[in-house]
């Protein structure tokens, strides 16, 4: 079997290359990883620390038990299952859904799917820190927003940050589960691509590169972000310094 | 254990031989005693499952007939083998040798024929438009600013990509990532119209929960011979198969065929396509031939 790469070169039919529409297509990918990423982070870390709330007030008892619920319910149902509810089932419950483009509800459930996952190492980051932290913490008076701003998520972010660099580099090749609401991202354009060109192998071959060449990069900023972070003589983030 | 040897070198030699003559698919069944069709879960009446590895349809049954003339051939009962395909996987199986004969839905383009070979002509397929009955919507140019759904990886894609570039109607391309999700766009209202092959479309309003809900509309995009698949350069393979289906053809029994899969009612469900054949169709059978796609639509 021999390789023809001149593909990429020939007319896709609507007046651009296979070459062209392949990196739109890589920008659709990184777009919705990128965009699902925020999502992650910020409602992640919003539900880890509500996870690991002091148990003393009403208030606290309930949103513990919200976060609760919010990851069992992500991380229970597969993540293609879910974005197939954000993009059919919800819009049927809701008609206002339906003008939602499908983009937004794909960056919403992946986002929302790894933030369960996400919420997860953060509390287990928290958690496995000695509770005289913080004790310490509030015997210096701290507020519970000061205690985790200044004693607990320093600590807790260090330690979590190798298996977030994974959970990152997860999202990234999870985006290919846009593909099922019509978003025009890689794994569509390998589908699509090797129908009109009957070159299955060069196009998946070149779609691959991309993939590993995104998570990589993204493996490699983790990696930078987490020697920038070193602290010198802390034993959690030690002296690695890799991301692998 | 000498004698074990020599038998073992002798296998090897003969699996050698087999591999050496890897375009000679008679010589191959012939060795391996067996031959594997390729089909496919589900191409509308042309191949389909019913669940328990059974596979039925138009082409799956036209290819049962090669397959009997093929074992005439030989001189002996060939055990069949089913392999399920897919439309991405379908061109790499058959040239390797895990498939020897594909009887799924494959349109004969030029590209393809640089790769593999196709029997004549035996199904010819129209790209029509879906809609929902109650949308008013009759022809392509009411499409414009409008959703339409087709199914990723299928020529219908690139077909709506040129058709929209050559006459300016400017629509919005939804993609299903099979043809249940493109048709569940259309029910759901996420798309107007669904761009597909006309038996395709028939068998999923067939078996929607209102089959009256939906219309085939509109004039034909486009026309596509679809055919069955094998290697390339294996002559006498391709003779055998054309010779089959002209036997068929001369007979009355491919129009027999046609009728049995696409007029009348069919298993799981004996729902009807009720699409008798067209005259594109009938043509076909009538100057039995492979060409390509790009050779209709020179015409």
């Amino acid at each position: 079997m021999t390789l023809d790469w001149q593909v990429f070169l020939q007319d896709d039919g609507g007046g651009r290359t296979y070459l062209e529409w392949m990196f739109e297509a890589w920008g659709w990918t990184l777009s919705v990883a990128g965009s699902a990423w925020v999502v992650a982070m910020a409602s992640g870390c919003l539900m880890g620390i509500l996870r690991t709330l002091p148990q003393d007030t009403r208030l606290n008892v309930w949103l513990a038990r919200l976060a609760n619920a919010w990851v069992e319910l992500f991380r229970n149902i597969p993540v293609l299952v879910q974005i197939f509810l954000w993009y059919f089932v919800l819009p049927k419950v809701f008609p206002a859904m339906q003008q939602v483009p499908g983009f937004v509800l794909v960056v919403l459930g992946l986002g929302f799917f790894t933030s369960s996952r996400v919420a997860e190492m953060l509390r287990a980051g928290i958690q496995a820190m000695p509770r005289g932290q913080r004790y310490a913490a509030m015997a210096m008076g701290f507020t519970t927003w000061q205690t985790y701003r200044y004693v607990l998520l320093p600590i807790a972010f260090r330690t979590i940050w190798p298996p977030l660099t994974s959970e990152s580099m997860n999202l990234l090749k999870n985006s290919s589960v846009a593909f099922a609401v019509s978003i025009a991202e890689l794994t569509m354009y390998a589908m699509q691509v090797q129908e009109e060109t009957s070159r299955g192998i060069e196009v998946y071959l070149a779609v691959t590169a991309l993939y590993t060449v995104s998570a990589f990069a993204v493996n490699r900023v983790m990696a930078l972000v987490e020697r920038r972070m070193q602290i010198p003589g802390l034993v959690v983030a030690g002296n690695v310094g890799g991301g692998h | 254990m000498k004698k074990q040897f020599v038998t073992l070198a002798v296998a090897t030699l003969l699996v050698g031989t087999a591999f050496a003559q890897a375009n000679d698919t008679l010589a191959k069944v012939k060795a391996a005693g067996s031959i594997t069709m390729g089909v496919r879960d589900s191409s509308g009446a042309l191949s389909y499952t019913l669940g328990d590895g059974k596979y039925v349809g138009y082409h799956v049954e036209i290819c049962q007939r090669i397959i009997a003339n093929v074992e005439k051939a030989v001189g002996k009962k060939l055990e069949v083998k089913y392999t399920p395909v897919t439309s991405q996987n379908r061109i790499p199986l058959v040239e390797n040798g895990t498939v020897d004969i594909e009887c799924g839905s494959t349109t004969n383009n030029e590209a393809r024929q640089k790769q593999v070979a196709f029997a004549f002509t035996t199904y010819v397929e129209e790209v029509r438009i879906a809609v929902r009955a109650n949308s008013g919507i009759t022809s392509i140019a009411q499409l414009n600013g409008k959703n339409v759904a087709t199914t990723t990886g299928t020529t219908s894609v690139q077909l709506l990509r040129k058709n929209e570039r050559a006459t300016g109607v400017d629509f919005k391309e939804v993609f299903g990532k099979d043809h249940a999700d493109s048709f569940l766009l259309l029910e759901s209202g996420r798309a107007d119209a669904f761009v597909m092959d006309g038996q395709i479309l028939a068998g999923n309003i067939a078996n929607s929960k209102a089959p009256a809900d939906f219309k085939q509309v509109g004039e034909v995009l486009n026309v596509e011979p679809i055919a069955i698949m094998f290697r390339k350069d294996d002559p006498a393979f391709k003779k055998l198969a054309d010779d089959t289906i002209a036997g068929m053809a001369k007979s009355g029994e491919l129009a027999k065929l046609y009728d049995k899969w696409f007029v009348q009612a069919i298993p799981p469900k004996n729902i009807k396509l009720s699409m008798p054949a067209s005259d594109a169709n009938k043509d076909a059978w009538k100057n039995l031939n492979d060409k390509p796609v790009e050779a209709y639509a020179k015409k």
